[in-house]
C-alpha cells in the first residue's frame, strides 16, 4: 500500500522520462496531483495539502532531473525534503528548569494523555529527574485511579484530591512538589473538546494559577482532517509549547502531524509507539516525512545519487574509455565514486523491488573490499605509471605490491583487468560491434555501476552514446536488466565450465 | 433525536466553515472552481479517496442533465450519500431467545467503555435488563471505570483482576447472563491497534468463548470508531472485521467538529453499517444512527 505513490508517480513520468531534462510546470502537473492525493490519503488536511503542493511546484519547476533517477523519484525527493523541513527542527527537548519544572498535558478525549503522563515521567526519571504526577482529570470515571496505578508501577508519587476543582488540584499539587523531593510536576488534565468553552476556560485558569513551563498537546496520530481545528484552538487558547503524537505504532500514515505543525507552528517533541511505559520516543522529522509519503527508500537513493555521482565526470570517463584514453587514474576515480556511494550492495538494496532481485543473483559481497584493494594498488603507482601502464614491468610490480601491502598476484590481476577493460572499450568504441559474450557487461557493470551491459545490442550502446547517456548510474530499470543479464551469463558460464569438465573427464 | 449533534455542530458551523459558505447556493457554475470547493467539503469530512468517486458521479449526472445547477448538486449528494449509508442490516441484532450478547471492540481511546455505558442506558430505557462484562483487564483502572458506570446505571457487572485472562471474564459473564436470564450482555474489551497480531488473536479468542454456551453469540459485534479518525478508520474496520466479524459501527465523538466521513469510505470498502453515534460523554449521549441528518451535517457548510 505504501509503495503505491512511487509506482504511480513513475508511470505518470514514464512519458516524460523519455524526454529527459528539466521539470516544468506542465510536465509535473500530473505528478503533483498524485502527490496531493497521497497526502490526502495520509490524512494531511485538505488546505494544508493544497498549500504544500503549491510550494512544491514552485520549488520543482526548473530543477534539472538527475540522470541517475527518474523524474518521479526526483520529485518525491523534493517533496520529502520539504516535508521534513516543515515537520520541524530535530528533537525539540523539554525545557527543564534547574529548580521546578511544571508540564501540563492537554488534548481531546481518548488521545492518550494519562498513559503519556506515565511515559514522560518514566523518561524524565531516567534523566535523573524526580517527577510528581498530578491527577486533575475529574471528568472521566476512574481516571484518577488510572494515574494512581501508573504511579505505583513507576514508584512515583501521585497527587490526588477528592472533590477539588482542577485548577486548585494543579495548584496544590505543584505546591506539594518540593516537599516530596520532586523537581518535575506533570499535570494530567481531562480530555475535552476544543469547542467546549467552559472546559477550555478551565485550562486557561490552570495556566493563570500555576507557572506552567510546558504545555504539551497530546494528539492521536490517526486523526484525520479535523486535526487542524482542534490543534489550532488548543494552541490559540493555551499557547502550547509542543505536541506529542500518540499511537504511532499502528499503520497510520500520520499526515495529521503535518497539519498540526502547520497550524500551530509548534514542534512535535515525542511520539508514542506502544502501550508500555517505555514506549515514548523523541520525534524525528525526516522519519515522519518518510512515513507520510511511505517511501523512505527511494528518497535515500535519490539523495545518494545526488550527493555522490558527478554525472559530468562519469560521462567524461566513458568518453575516455571509448576513445582509448582511459588511464589507471580514471579507474581510481571510478572506484572512489563507487565507494562514496556507499556499499554497492546497500545501494542496490535501496532500489524498490531490487532486494528480491539481488537476493537471487547474489552480488559479490566483497565487492567493496575489492574496490579498496584496487584503490590501494593504484595509489602506490607513480603518476607516470598510472597514465602509462605499459611501463609497469616486474620490478615495478614488486614495488607497487610492497607499497600497497598486497601480493604481486593482486597487482597483476588489476593490470590484467585494466587492460581488458581498455581492450573491450576499444572494440566497443571502434567497431561499435560485437562483444565477446557478455564480458563487457560484466566488467562495465563492475567499474561503472549500472552501465548497460556490453552484451547489449551495439545499436543501443551507440544510441546511448549519442544521447550522452552512457552512464545511467543506478537507474533501477537499467540495474535490473543488468542484474538479470549477469545472472544469465553466470549460469551460462557455469554450464560451459561443467561441459568442459565433462569433456576433459571423457577425454581421459 | 440528533438534537445534541445539531447543537454541537451549530456552535462550530459559523466558526469553522465560513469559507465554504454558499457553496451550494444559487448562481454558481458547475465549473472547475466549484468542483474544487466540493472536493474540499468532501475531503474535509474524512471520506478520503471516496471523494473522487463521488465527484465522478456528480459530473456524470451533470452530463446526463440529471443535475443542472449547483443547488441540485447538494440535493443529489444528500440522496446519494444517505442511500449509501442506509443499506444493509442497520438495526441491532437480537437473540431469538435468551440473552443477546454484544461484543464491543476498537482501538485505544475510541470510546468503547463510555459507549457501553450509553448502550446500557439505551437498553434499560427500553425496559431490558443488562449485564456488563469488564473485559478490559489490561489498561490501568479500566475495570474500575466500567464498575463506576455499572454502579451509576445500577446494573450488575462481571469482572476479573487486572491482568487476568479477558476470555475467562467473558466466559463467566455468559454463564452469569444465562443464570440471571438478562436480556442484554455487553462485553467491554481492552483497546488494541488492529496491527497488533497477538492482541487481535486474543480478541478472536474472546469472541469464540462467547459462543461456547450460547451458540449464536455474539449476536452483535460493535466496532467503536472515533469520529476524528482519518483514513486509518478503513484499516481498522477491515482488520477488526476479518478477526471478529464486525456487525456494526458506533461512531463516537460526533459532538466535536469532526464530520466522521470515514464511515462513508468504510461503507464503500468493507460495507459495515453505522448503528449508533456518540455525541458526548454522558450515558444519554447516544443516538441511533440516521443517515439523512448525518449527511446534512457532513455537507452543510
Ligand atoms: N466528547 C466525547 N467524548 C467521548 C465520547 N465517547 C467517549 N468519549 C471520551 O473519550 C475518552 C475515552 O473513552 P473510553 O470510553 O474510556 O475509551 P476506551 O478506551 O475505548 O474504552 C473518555 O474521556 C470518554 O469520556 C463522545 O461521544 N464524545
Ligand atoms: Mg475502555
Amino acid at each position: 500500500m505504501f509503495e503505491s505513490i512511487s509506482k504511480s508517480l513513475d508511470s505518470v513520468f514514464s512519458r516524460f522520462r523519455k524526454k529527459g531534462g528539466v521539470l516544468t510546470e506542465e510536465n509535473i502537473q500530473e505528478g503533483l496531483r498524485e502527490i496531493r492525493q497521497a497526502l490526502l490519503e495520509a490524512d494531511v488536511n485538505f488546505k494544508v495539502a493544497k498549500g504544500f503542493v503549491k510550494s512544491i511546484q514552485e520549488q520543482a519547476v526548473g530543477a534539472e532531473v538527475l540522470k541517475s533517477v527518474s523524474p518521479g523519484q526526483q520529485l518525491i525527493k523534493i517533496v520529502h525534503d520539504e516535508l521534513a523541513v516543515l515537520m520541524g527542527e530535530k528533537a525539540a527537548p523539554i525545557q527543564l528548569n534547574p529548580g521546578l519544572t511544571v508540564i501540563m498535558m492537554v488534548g481531546l478525549q481518548g488521545s492518550g494523555k494519562t498513559t503519556t503522563c506515565g511515559k514522560l515521567a518514566k523518561l524524565l526519571s531516567k534523566q535523573g529527574r524526580k517527577p510528581l504526577l498530578v491527577a486533575a482529570d475529574i471528568q472521566r470515571p476512574a481516571a484518577i485511579e488510572q494515574l494512581r496505578v501508573l504511579g505505583k508501577q513507576l514508584e512515583m508519587p501521585v497527587y490526588t484530591e477528592e472533590g477539588g476543582r482542577p485548577p486548585d488540584i494543579c495548584q496544590n499539587g505543584v505546591r506539594q512538589a518540593s516537599s516530596q523531593g520532586c523537581d518535575v510536576v506533570i499535570l494530567d488534565t481531562a480530555g475535552r473538546l476544543h469547542i467546549d468553552d467552559a472546559l477550555m476556560q478551565e485550562l486557561e485558569t490552570v495556566r493563570k494559577k500555576v507557572a506552567v513551563d510546558e504545555i504539551l498537546l497530546v494528539c492521536d496520530a490517526m486523526t484525520g482532517q479535523d486535526a487542524v481545528n482542534s490543534a489550532k484552538e488548543f494552541n490559540q487558547r493555551l499557547e502550547v509549547s509542543g505536541v506529542i503524537l500518540t499511537k504511532l505504532d499502528g499503520d497510520t500514515r500520520g499526515g495529521a502531524a503535518l497539519s498540526i505543525r502547520q497550524v500551530t507552528g509548534k514542534p512535535i517533541k515525542f511520539v508514542g509507539v506502544g502501550e508500555k511505559l517505555d514506549k515514548l520516543e523523541v520525534f524525528h522529522p525526516d522519519r515522519m516525512a518518510d512515513r507520510i509519503l511511505g517511501m523512505g527508500d527511494v528518497v535515500s537513493l535519490v539523495e545518494k545519487a545526488q550527493e555522490h555521482i558527478d554525472q559530468e565526470q562519469a560521462e567524461e570517463t566513458a568518453a575516455k574509455l571509448l576513445n582509448n584514453t582511459f588511464t589507471l587514474d580514471d579507474m581510481l576515480d571510478q572506484f572512489r565514486m563507487v565507494k562514496k556511494m556507499g556499499s554497492v550492495k546497500s545501494l542496490l538494496d535501496m532500489v524498490p523491488g531490487m532486494k528480491q532481485l539481488t537476493g537471487g543473483v547474489a552480488m559479490p559481497e566483497d565487492m567493496d573490499k575489492q574496490f579498496g584493494r584496487m584503490e590501494a594498488i593504484i595509489q602506490s603507482m607513480t603518476p607516470r605509471e598510472r597514465t602509462h601502464p605499459d611501463l609497469i614491468e616486474p620490478s615495478r610490480r614488486h614495488r607497487i605490491a610492497r607499497g600497497s601491502g598486497l601480493a604481486i598476484a593482486d597487482v597483476n590481476g588489476l593490470l590484467k583487468e585494466f587492460k581488458q577493460v581498455r581492450k573491450m572499450f576499444q572494440q566497443l568504441g571502434g567497431a561499435g560491434g560485437k562483444m565477446p559474450g557478455g564480458l563487457g557487461g560484466k566488467l562495465a557493470g563492475k567499474f561503472l555501476p549500472g552501465m548497460p551491459g556490453g552484451a547489449k545490442k551495439a545499436k543501443q550502446v551507440k544510441q546511448l552514446k549519442k544521447q550522452g547517456k552512457l552512464l545511467q548510474v543506478a537507474d533501477p530499470a537499467v540495474l535490473r536488466d543488468e542484474m538479470k543479464r549477469a545472472e544469465k551469463q553466470r549460469k551460462l558460464e557455469k554450464r560451459k565450465r561443467k561441459d568442459k569438465a565433462k569433456q576433459r573427464r571423457g577425454n581421459r | 433525536m440528533f438534537k445534541k449533534l445539531w447543537k454541537g455542530l451549530a456552535k462550530t458551523r459559523e466558526k469553522l466553515t465560513s469559507g465554504l459558505k454558499g457553496l451550494f447556493s444559487g448562481g454558481r457554475q458547475l465549473d472547475d472552481d466549484f468542483i474544487e470547493d466540493l472536493e474540499e467539503v468532501l475531503y474535509s469530512s474524512d471520506m478520503g479517496a471516496t471523494a473522487v468517486k463521488i465527484i465522478e458521479r456528480v459530473q456524470k449526472a451533470y452530463k446526463k442533465r440529471e443535475i443542472e445547477s449547483t443547488e441540485q448538486v447538494f440535493e443529489f449528494l444528500k440522496k446519494d450519500l444517505a442511500e449509501r449509508l442506509s443499506g444493509g442490516d442497520t438495526s441491532l441484532r437480537r437473540a431469538a431467545s435468551g440473552p443477546t450478547v454484544v461484543l464491543v471492540a476498537g482501538v485505544n481511546g475510541s470510546g468503547k467503555t463510555t459507549s457501553i455505558a450509553k448502550l446500557t442506558k439505551h437498553f434499560k430505557e427500553q425496559g431490558l435488563s443488562v449485564l456488563l462484562a469488564a473485559g478490559d483487564t489490561f489498561r490501568a483502572a479500566a475495570v474500575e471505570q466500567l464498575t463506576i458506570w455499572a454502579d451509576r446505571l445500577d446494573v450488575p457487572i462481571v469482572k476479573g483482576e487486572t491482568g487476568s485472562d479477558p476470555a475467562a471474564v467473558a466466559y463467566d459473564a455468559v454463564e452469569a447472563a444465562l443464570a440471571r436470564q438478562v436480556d442484554i450482555l455487553l462485553v467491554d474489551t481492552a483497546g488494541r491497534l488492529h496491527t497488533q497480531k497477538n492482541l487481535m488473536t486474543e480478541l478472536e479468542k474472546i469472541r469464540n468463548v462467547l459462543s461456547k454456551k450460547i451458540a449464536d453469540a455474539p449476536h452483535e459485534v460493535l466496532l467503536v470508531l472515533d469520529a476524528t479518525t482519518g483514513q486509518n478508520a478503513v484499516q481498522q474496520a477491515k482488520l477488526f472485521s476479518e478477526t471478529i466479524q464486525v456487525t456494526g459501527l458506533v461512531l463516537s465523538k460526533l459532538d466535536g467538529t469532526a464530520k466522521g466521513g470515514a464511515v462513508i469510505s468504510i461503507r464503500d470498502q468493507v460495507d459495515i453499517p453505522v448503528k449508533f453515534i456518540g455525541v458526548g460523554e454522558q450515558p444519554d449521549d447516544l443516538e441511533v444512527f440516521e443517515p439523512a441528518p448525518f449527511v446534512d451535517a457532513l455537507l452543510e457548510s
